[in-house]
């Protein structure tokens, strides 16, 4: 039975995590390098755990499925990271910030650990910075700042489009220095496949080396996952092709539970899909909203029209007819839905009609072709190079995609998920975005708990496990045999099936299925189509996929195929999550839950995160909730009109 | 825009130890709006349907920044657009009826792991020997304390966007990686914080990529022709003369030791 203890510290808001760092016990310096970590992930929140945790003088071994560390997913990050440093003296806090992110995320996340999330922010500007990050400056020196949606401050850091690729690679730099000095054994184009986990405790894991296809087994003190999100469960996202749910879904079926798997974040500016053949979806950064004005025809028979012969009386510029106070500048799930309902009425553009104007002509009108291409330059030539189309002279098109993942791994306040010594960090934990993130705030989570709150929290568990060298578990011993016998059994189905269909086929139309049914919109009788669905295509699946090439090698099929098995398990949760979340929230909209179209919680009943736990296979999953107090931050409902 | 029947000759390799050799491929129905990974993937289904095994390739962004993508496309690493990606390369560029050749990066230092995906961990290796700045987690100063000139920053973003895809390496008919190296070391040195190990940061580097098994520059400058992000000649010539004095620095610090000896 899974115990749900969140451990918050006591004391007021702003002294929690002071509080709590002092009660930490501490690791002997000279005793920390006979201490074993496993980091699972080496994106901003493994890589910054990984090395941080070898400066301390931690012996880690860090994993990745990439060729090299450097390539994680968090390297496409584009707009920026928030900090409350307040140096545009405009009035931002930690206070503001904590205050911001909690009503952003619709009153579902921690409060506590949204406020630390606050305060370590600006250490990570600092630490960013002297590690050589070449962060976006004024002509004086100082750093620059931009605005994101959802705050009335400036208090975005960037590098040029590239924020994400910039952070990672001081991250990525810290971990080389690391490998270097012999601090951190690095495991690249390794999977891991399965969690092992000994008298209640995690104690390693099991992997594949992606080239051998040697099996291998890793025991530690301590196993840390920091392995992305999971938003690749619906086939078409603005994730990287890798990104997958295997790390943290194999870990939930170990005794981890699963915090709010529904809570999925859709960002309304993507290139538009162009045909079936379509692998991924661009994003196009939130800051074009400044500039470009949302549009389609007001009537369905213009819509095939060049949108030259479509006169100003016949536009609607829908999101400034709904939302006058924000108009192109609506939060991302508002737009995300106003766009999906102007092409369910038929009104979308482009192919399919799944597409709606995002016009510049205005713009360039008034501030001439030369500023907007300052502002925005490289953004257009990537839309360029994508469709052909130049967005000087036609308006974009663009459509909603799937995005981020708010839920995750539930966490306590340490990090630690309800399996003692299993900790979770970054995109995969249930995270402090609660049912939405704001924009440049998940950067900043990611690397604030791998800076700033795991070496404490990791460092707390390991001085109270008993002895070190009666900890570590043998990765000879039966938990990890049996462990591999799993991996390895599941590995030879995958291979033993010998259908007729491809695995990207499957992959596609769960896709679609989770699209169409737990997506921008869901009903409970939509989620019950895809409760009926999913597990038929699953059976299917096992029955009739077919996975080439051999086990013990190279091959790119067969990695493909157990991570689509285990979207194929994993999708079904975040139905079911879907189907009892009787309210809309931030990301998670139930169409029977709204007032004039918008979202409405009820906070009577749902004020609180759900945590799955694993039942056993064929079981119904047991639903647990932590509720959620808000003392600080008055529960409240968001309006944008 | 109709759609596209290609011939493809493509390098398939078992593995590492195995010879590759090119095999010649059919592709029928790509649509002009698809990527040349989306290509790529449309063959391997095809290929699946047959029971062939599909084509492996590098891949996971799609969005031209991991740098995960590679391809010799026509002998032109990712294909020779100027400033393109193999996986931000489109179909549209191609005609019916082309025919493409499609091999890994051929690179002494970069061995095939199979078909068209080739280990490029010594990339990582000169990192580690040198391409970071020492600065543990939690002694950063204010991040505004050491101002930085808008021109200097800007100057270190344009080497730091390197995205370590290797184009250069295979461009290179010497197999060197100076573009390589000196983006990073660029980065670094156009930046106050990088300016305490400026010297030793050279040296270890250079050492490293020289241990790595790249080739020398012999000055063709393919490299820059080739690289996806338009980094420029001039991060090298920057390399070369903070090498030359290190060189000199540490020729000088051991006739000083010999001295006191
Ligand atoms: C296009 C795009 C733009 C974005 N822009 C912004 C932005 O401007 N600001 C912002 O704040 N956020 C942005 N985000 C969100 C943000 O980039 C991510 O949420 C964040 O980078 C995730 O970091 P992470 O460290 O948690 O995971 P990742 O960076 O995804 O790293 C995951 C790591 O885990 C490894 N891994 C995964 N599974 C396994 C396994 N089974 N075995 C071994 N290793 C495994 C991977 O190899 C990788 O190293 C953007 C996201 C996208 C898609
Ligand atoms: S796949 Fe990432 S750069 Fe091409």
């Amino acid at each position: 039975m899974l115990k749900l203890d969140a451990r918050v510290p006591g004391g007021p808001i702003e002294q929690k995590w002071a509080n709590a760092r002092f009660e930490m016990k501490l690791v002997n310096p000279a005793n920390k390098r006979k201490y074993k970590v496993i980091v699972v992930g080496s994106g901003l929140a493994g890589g910054a755990a990984a090395a941080t945790l070898a400066e301390l003088g931690y012996d880690v071994a860090c994993f990745c499925f990439q060729d090299s560390p450097r390539r994680a997913h968090s390297i496409a990050a584009q707009g920026g990271i928030n900090a409350a440093k307040n140096y545009q003296n405009d009035g931002d806090s930690v206070h503001r910030l904590f205050y911001d992110t909690v009503k952003g995320g619709d009153f579902r996340a921690r409060e506590a650990n949204v406020h630390r999330l606050a305060e370590v922010s600006v250490d990570i500007i600092d630490q960013c910075a002297a590690m050589g990050v070449p962060f976006a400056r004024e002509y004086g020196g100082t750093l620059a700042n931009r605005s994101f949606g959802g705050a009335q401050v400036s208090r975005t850091f960037y590098a040029r489009g590239q924020t994400g690729q910039q952070l990672l690679l001081g991250v990525y730099s810290a971990l080389e220095r690391q490998i270097g000095a012999g601090k951190v054994t690095m495991f690249s184009r390794t999977e891991m496949l399965d969690l092992v986990v000994d008298n209640g405790r995690a104690v390693g894991i099991v992997a594949r080396d992606l080239v051998t296809g040697a099996i291998t087994s890793h025991a530690a003190h301590a196993v840390v996952l920091a392995t992305g999100g999971y938003g690749n469960v619906y086939y078409l996202s603005t994730n990287a092709k890798g990104c997958n749910v295997t790390a943290t879904y194999r870990a939930y079926k170990r005794g981890a539970g699963f915090g709010n798997p529904c809570f999925t974040q859709i960002h309304p500016t993507c290139i538009p899909v162009s045909g079936d053949f379509q692998s991924k979806l661009t994003l196009m950064s939130e800051s074009l909203r400044n500039d470009g004005r949302v549009w389609v025809p007001k009537s369905k028979t213009d819509t095939a029209k060049h949108p030259d012969q479509i006169a100003e009386d016949a536009r609607d510029y829908y999101l400034e007819r709904k939302y006058p106070a924000f108009g192109n500048l609506s939060p991302r799930d508002i737009a995300s839905r106003a766009a999906k309902e102007v092409c369910d009425e038929g009104r979308g553009v482009g192919p399919g009609g799944r597409g709606v104007y995002l016009d510049f002509r205005d713009a360039i009108a008034r501030d001439t072709e030369e500023r907007i291409r300052e502002r925005y330059g490289n953004l257009f030539d990537m839309y360029e190079r994508i469709t052909g189309e130049n967005p000087y002279r036609l308006p974009m098109r663009i459509y909603p995609a799937v995005h981020y993942t708010m839920g995750g791994l539930w966490v306590d306040y340490q990090l630690q998920t309800t399996i003692p010594g299993l900790f979770c960090l970054g995109e995969a934990n249930f995270s402090d975005h609660g049912a939405n993130r704001l924009g440049a705030s998940a950067l900043m989570q990611g690397l604030a708990d791998g800076y700033f709150i795991i070496p404490y929290t990791l460092g707390d568990y390991l001085a109270r496990l008993a002895g070190v060298n009666s900890a570590i578990a043998s990765p000879t011993s039966s938990a990890f045999a049996a462990s591999e016998d799993l991996v390895r059994a599941r590995l030879d189905r995958l291979m033993n099936v010998r259908g007729s269909r491809s695995i990207d086929s499957f992959h596609k139309e769960l896709g679609h299925i989770m699209w169409e049914h737990c997506g921008m919109a869901r009903s409970a009788e939509s989620l019950k189509t895809a409760l009926e669905a999913i597990p038929k295509l699953r059976e299917e699946f096992w029955r009739d996929v077919t996975v080439l090439g051999d086990r013990d090698s190279f091959n790119q099929s067969l990695e493909k195929a157990g991570r689509v098995a285990d979207f194929l398990e994993f999708a079904e949760l975040m139905c079911k999550d879907a189907l009892i979340r009787e309210e809309s929230c931030g990301g998670h909209f139930r169409v029977e839950h709204q007032i004039d179209g918008e979202a409405k919680r009820d906070d009577d009943r749902f004020c609180h995160a759900a945590v799955w736990e694993y039942a056993g296979e064929g079981k119904e999953p047991v639903r647990h909730v932590e509720p959620l107090a808000f003392e600080n931050v008055k529960l409240a409902t968001r309006s944008y009109k | 825009m109709s759609d596209l029947n290609l011939t493809l000759h493509v390098w398939r390799q078992r593995n590492a130890k195995s010879p590759g050799k090119m095999v010649t491929y059919k592709v029928t129905g790509v649509s002009t709006h698809a990527s040349f990974l989306e290509m790529l993937d449309i063959l391997n289904e095809q290929l699946t349907a047959k029971g062939e095994e599909p084509i492996a390739f590098d891949h996971d962004c799609r969005e031209g920044i991991c740098g995960m993508c590679s391809l010799m496309i026509n002998g032109r690493p990712h294909g020779g657009q100027r400033a393109t990606t193999t996986c931000q390369l489109h179909m549209r560029h191609f005609k019916n009826g082309d025919e493409i050749w499609i091999e890994p990066w051929r690179a002494e230092a970069f061995p095939v792991i199979k078909d068209l995906c080739v280990d490029r961990t010594p990339f990582d290796r000169v990192i580690a020997a040198g391409g970071f700045i020492t600065a543990n987690c939690g002694s950063a100063p204010d991040a505004n304390d050491i101002l930085i000139p808008k021109e200097s920053a800007d100057d270190s973003m344009d080497a730091a966007a390197c995205i370590a895809c290797g184009a250069c390496v295979a461009a290179c008919p010497n197999g060197s990686a100076m573009l390589f190296v000196a983006a990073k070391l660029a980065h670094l040195h156009r930046l106050p914080q990088g300016q305490p190990e400026r010297m030793h940061r050279t040296q270890a580097m250079v050492t490293a990529m020289d241990a790595a098994g790249f080739g020398n520059c012999s000055n063709h400058y393919e490299c820059e022709a080739a690289c996806p992000k338009d980094i420029k000649r001039d991060v090298m010539a920057l390399m070369n003369r903070d090498y030359a004095k290190a060189a000199l620095a540490s020729r000088d610090r051991e006739t000083k030791s010999d001295g006191s000896g």
